[in-house]
This record gives C-alpha cells, sequence and structure tokens, in this order.
C-alpha cells in the first residue's frame, strides 16, 4: 500500500472542502470495500478523508410518510430498523442477504452503494481492465464471466454492480442525496449506477468530491407487499448471482402495483420496466408472472458461461411473484 | 512497543494529519488505554498483533472473507483486518484476551472447550468473539436474513440452530468443526437470554474502563 494522508472530516461542509482541495482523495465510510482495494493496488488515494464520524447516522420520518436514512447510518442498523422492517421489508431484507454480521456492522448506506465490481479483472492489478485502467481491454468478456452481466453490457465491460442493498432501493423509487462543491442535488437509484457504455471506469453519475449525505425513501403504500430473493453459490456470505426485490399490491385478483428490480445481471440495478408493464392490470397469476419475466429478458445477452442466469432470473420472478400473490 | 497507559484524554478528538503519513491515537483494548503513533496503513488487526502482541485475532484472508480476525468495536463485532487502526482513535475494543475474568474463562470458551469445537484452533478466536456479538445482537433485536417476516421489530430474536448458522457464517473454519461451533454456541443462547452468561463475561472483559 502506499502511503496516505488522513483527515476526520468535522462536518459535511468540511468533507466537502477537503475533498475539493486534494484531487484524488477518497471518502473513508466504513472502509470494507476501499481498505480491500487499496491492499489490493486498484485503489491509492493520496489522502483519505474519514467521513464515518459525521452525524448522518439518524433514520428520519419525511413529512410525505417517506423516510431519509442517514449516509452513515450501519447496514445491520438499517435492516434493524423498524421503520424499515415493518414498512419497506424488501430493503431490510436485502441487506441481510449481503455480506457477514461483521461486514455488516462497518459497512456504511452510501458506501455500499458504492463499492465497485467483483469483476476477478479488475481486482488484479497485473490483469488489464478497462475499468481500473480505460483503454487497455476486458479480459473477462473471454475469461472468467460466469458472475458477470447479461442486460445492458457493453464491448468494453461486462462487469456487475454488487450490491443487494442499491437492488431494493431501486425497487422502492429511493433518491440517493448529494452534497457537492457545487450543492445539494438528489438523484434517483435507478439512475445513480450507469451502463458501462464506453466509459465502464463510471460506476456511477457522482461527481468527483461530491459526498453523499442520504438515501430517501418514498412513502409505502399500504397493500403493498414486497420481498427480496438472492440466488447464490451457497446458502449464505456469498453475492448474488441473480438477485430479484419484488413490489407487488393486487386487488380483485389484478396487479394493482408492481416494481421489480434484479441484482446480478448488469452494470447497476435493473429496474424491469418492460416487465412491470406487462404486470400492471394483468391477472395475478403465474402465467402473468412468466410472460412478465420473459418480456425483461427477452433483452438478455449472454456471455459463454452465464446463460445460466436467464434461467434462474425468470425463475426467481415467478416464484417470488407467486409468493407476494399468495400473501395478497 | 511505544505505548503507554497514559488516559484517554484528547479521545475523539479529530487530529488532522492530512499531509504526514503517520497520526497518533488512542487505543481502547480490554480495558487499557494505549497512545500510540501509527501508520496510516496500519490495520487494527496487524496494530493488535505486532505493536500490542495481542495475537488472539488471527490472520486468515486479510479481506474481510474468514472472520478469524474478529473483534468487538464498542461493543459491536467486526473485521480488524478491514479496520485502519488510525480510523479507531478513541474506540473501546474487545479482542478475545479480553473476555475472560481472570483465570475464569468467559462461558463461550467453556463451551467451545466443553463441546470440543475446534480442531487446529485457528478459527477459534474470531468463532468467539463473532458468537459474542451475534448473541447480544439477537439480545438486541438485530434480524438476520432467516428471521421469520412475522417476527416483532425490536423484540429480541431466539437463536435456533438456524439463526446461529446464518449469524456465523461470516467465520470460516477450514477444519470443518461448524456442527460442534453451532452446539457450542447453542449452549451460551439459553443463558445470554437470561441476561446471565454472555454479558458477565463481556462486562469482565474491561469494557466498561
Ligand atoms: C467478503 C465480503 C463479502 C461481501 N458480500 C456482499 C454481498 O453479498 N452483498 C453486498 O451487497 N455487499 C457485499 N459486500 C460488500 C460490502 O457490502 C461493502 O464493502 C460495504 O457495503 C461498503 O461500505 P463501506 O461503508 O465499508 O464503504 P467504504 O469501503 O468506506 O467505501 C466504498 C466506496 O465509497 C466511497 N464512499 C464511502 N462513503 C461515501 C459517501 N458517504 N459519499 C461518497 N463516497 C463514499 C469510498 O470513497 C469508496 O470509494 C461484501 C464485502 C466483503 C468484504
Ligand atoms: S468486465 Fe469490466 S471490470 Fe471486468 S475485466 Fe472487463 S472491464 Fe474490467
Ligand atoms: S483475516 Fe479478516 S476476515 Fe479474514
Ligand atoms: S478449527 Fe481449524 S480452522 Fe477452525
Amino acid at each position: 500500500m502506499k502511503p496516505f494522508g488522513y483527515v476526520r472530516a468535522g462536518s459535511v461542509a468540511h468533507a466537502v472542502q477537503v475533498a475539493a482541495e486534494r484531487p484524488g482523495a477518497r471518502f473513508l465510510g466504513g472502509g470494507t470495500n476501499l481498505v480491500d482495494l487499496m491492499k489490493l493496488g486498484v485503489e491509492s488515494p493520496p489522502l483519505l478523508i474519514d467521513v464515518s464520524r459525521l452525524p448522518l447516522d439518524r433514520i428520519e420520518e419525511l413529512p410525505d410518510g417517506g423516510l431519509r436514512i442517514g449516509a452513515m447510518v450501519r447496514n445491520s442498523d438499517l435492516a434493524a430498523a423498524p421503520a424499515v422492517r415493518d414498512r419497506y421489508p424488501v430493503l431490510s431484507q436485502a441487506v441481510l442477504s449481503g455480506a457477514s454480521g461483521q461486514l455488516r456492522n462497518t459497512a456504511t448506506t452510501g458506501g455500499n452503494l458504492l463499492q465497485r465490481t467483483r469483476c476477478l479483472y479488475f481486482q488484479d492489478v497485473t490483469k488489464p481492465c478497462n475499468k481500473r485502467a480505460p483503454g487497455t481491454g476486458c479480459p473477462a468478456r473471454e475469461g472468467a464471466h460466469r458472475d458477470l452481466a447479461v442486460l445492458g453490457h457493453s464491448e468494453h465491460c461486462v462487469a456487475t454492480q454488487p450490491s443487494d442493498l442499491a437492488v431494493a432501493l431501486a425497487a422502492l423509487d429511493a433518491t440517493v442525496h448529494l452534497h457537492g462543491p457545487d450543492g445539494e442535488r438528489g438523484v434517483p437509484v435507478t439512475t445513480f449506477h450507469r451502463l458501462p457504455g464506453d466509459r465502464p471506469d463510471r460506476d456511477t453519475v457522482i461527481r468527483t468530491g461530491e459526498l453523499i449525505t442520504a438515501v430517501e425513501l418514498p412513502p409505502a403504500l399500504p397493500g403493498l407487499h414486497m420481498r427480496y430473493r438472492k440466488a447464490r453459490d451457497r446458502s449464505s456470505f456469498a453475492f448474488a448471482l441473480v438477485s430479484v426485490a419484488a413490489v407487488l399490491a393486487v386487488r380483485d385478483g389484478a396487479v394493482r402495483h408492481a416494481a421489480l428490480a434484479y441484482g446480478g445481471l448488469a452494470h447497476r440495478p435493473w429496474r424491469a420496466r418492460a416487465a412491470e408493464a406487462v404486470l400492471h392490470g394483468a391477472s395475478a397469476t403465474e402465467d402473468t408472472f412468466a410472460r412478465a419475466a420473459d418480456a425483461e429478458l427477452a433483452a438478455a445477452r449472454p456471455l459463454r458461461d452465464n446463460g445460466f442466469k436467464v434461467a434462474l432470473a425468470r425463475g426467481l420472478t415467478v416464484g417470488v411473484l407467486a409468493d407476494l400473490a399468495a400473501r395478497a | 512497543m511505544d505505548s503507554s497507559n497514559r488516559p484517554a484524554g484528547g479521545a475523539g478528538v479529530p487530529r488532522s494529519a492530512a499531509t504526514g503519513e503517520r497520526s497518533e491515537v488512542i487505543l481502547r483494548v480490554n480495558g487499557t488505554t494505549y497512545t500510540l503513533a501509527v501508520d496510516h496503513r496500519a490495520t487494527l488487526l496487524d496494530v493488535l498483533r505486532e505493536r500490542l502482541d495481542l495475537t488472539g485475532a488471527k490472520k486468515g484472508c486479510d479481506h474481510g472473507q474468514c472472520g478469524a480476525c474478529t473483534v468487538l468495536v464498542d461493543g459491536r463485532r467486526a473485521n480488524s483486518c478491514l479496520l485502519l487502526a488510525v480510523a479507531q482513535d478513541g474506540r473501546r475494543l474487545t479482542t478475545v484476551e479480553g473476555l475472560a475474568d481472570g483465570l475464569r474463562l468467559h462461558p463461550l470458551q467453556e463451551a467451545f472447550l466443553a463441546r470440543d469445537a475446534l480442531q487446529c484452533g485457528y478459527c477459534t478466536p474470531g468463532q468467539i468473539c463473532s458468537a459474542l456479538g451475534a448473541i447480544r445482537e439477537a439480545a438486541d433485536g438485530f434480524p438476520s436474513y432467516v428471521t421469520p417476516d412475522d417476527a416483532r421489530s425490536g423484540a429480541p430474536v431466539e437463536l435456533t440452530d438456524d439463526e446461529i448458522r446464518e449469524r456465523m457464517s461470516g467465520n470460516l473454519c477450514r477444519c470443518g468443526a461448524y456442527p460442534r461451533i453451532v452446539e457450542a454456541v447453542g449452549d451460551v443462547r439459553g443463558a445470554a437470554a437470561t441476561g446471565d452468561a454472555a454479558d458477565t463475561g463481556s462486562r469482565g472483559a474491561g469494557e466498561a474502563s
């Protein structure tokens, strides 16, 4: 690891100011991804700005009935908060499906959203990788890509976004709040992460020096049922092969509201708009659910070794929607 | 070792070291306060083992994947291999060395012995610290991925064997002692539920310093 400076931010304004003054500086949340990548040599910032003690560690009710989650709320506290468990259970389940008890105690909401891909080549500085070293190529396309993308990838990068939390937030239409040198702004989670295109080095639309301060959830309407389901190589402590966050409301046998987002399939949490279009107003049957999944997955372009993800996503979708419909 | 037992007067005060490569920190480990200058690159695990001679926490993977380095930070379990020591300034840290009360072992340590819940023992300090954290988390109402949907939010979670397996999944054991580890943790859960064992032991860990 290269030597680096360390400063503990005293306030949001201080953190943003120091970041603006020191190009290449990184914010330190829980450090569970950043410190790992620094050990691997993938990241070598000249300065760490420790934001982990900023007073952004509360979950607050919003006047409209929504919820504001501070960026420093630890993953385990987020998953345990009664307001989250009772009103947004899909979010609690998604967080609890990720990492381990130890890691969730340390990891922050902001850091979780910005964790980097687990693509093996990205993590290995002796290998080419367009995301880590733009222009060097993408060995995953012909190499080890079993865990990588089937939707929205480009010739430049086929990586997947690994956060479970982000997938649930995408289904819940959450907004990421940012504070930067040019002031504050909010970005919908569904457009916060990017598709790789010809700039795979950019995971998200965050600008240099911007700090995530909070994530806001819109009110959870009554009558919504929701669940997160994750398929992985072992039953705990593994990243998703495919995951789905599903929100469903059914009345008189017909779908009144549906929101679906996939993890493990793309460079960003994949909001399944085509599937939702099939679901809206249709009868809540397994046949409808299968047609919805097929409508979304028609766009899949699997690589040599990850075609199984398409069938897996279809099965997960039908299963989770059927479970939710049975509860409605 | 350049550690001393000076009181933690300045703990938590931000010290700007934006340009330097080292900072002075105050670490409160198992009830003892150490003031030492650390290289910003040093992990808590390396400082515990190499500077403070607390070699209980082990380095398995050094990447958050195995749990051998698990310690408690302000009472909650964490992987010390991914924590920068400089960022732990003022934190209350407990390692496996801090669990016994003098010669009296912590109930979890007794349970691991009684159940023979180890072979080589390399993962054991991490398993025990993790189990202590997991038992407390369940008592404090933290859910896990296998906690039933209809469990009441905030209420203590009963540590079934499935709950123990899920909550302990961040601790790998290459010897495969898992069945006995689950039994050992199970032996202590009942005591913990009545506010007994795990609690008393952890107070003995000098955490109230
Ligand atoms: C073994 C292992 C298994 C894992 N399994 C899973 C899993 O199954 N599912 C899953 O979702 N995750 C998993 N994770 C990843 C884990 O969830 C992330 O490492 C964690 O959420 C990152 O949060 P952090 O606070 O530690 O981020 P950090 O490491 O502190 O930061 C990550 C990035 O975000 C930046 N950053 C941090 N906070 C902010 C902020 N407020 N504003 C702007 N930038 C910021 C940092 O500069 C850095 O670039 C796993 C990790 C490990 C090590
Ligand atoms: S998939 Fe993306 S992250 Fe992986 S090697 Fe290719 S460019 Fe790098
Ligand atoms: S050494 Fe820290 S988790 Fe393996
Ligand atoms: S007892 Fe050997 S690794 Fe667990």
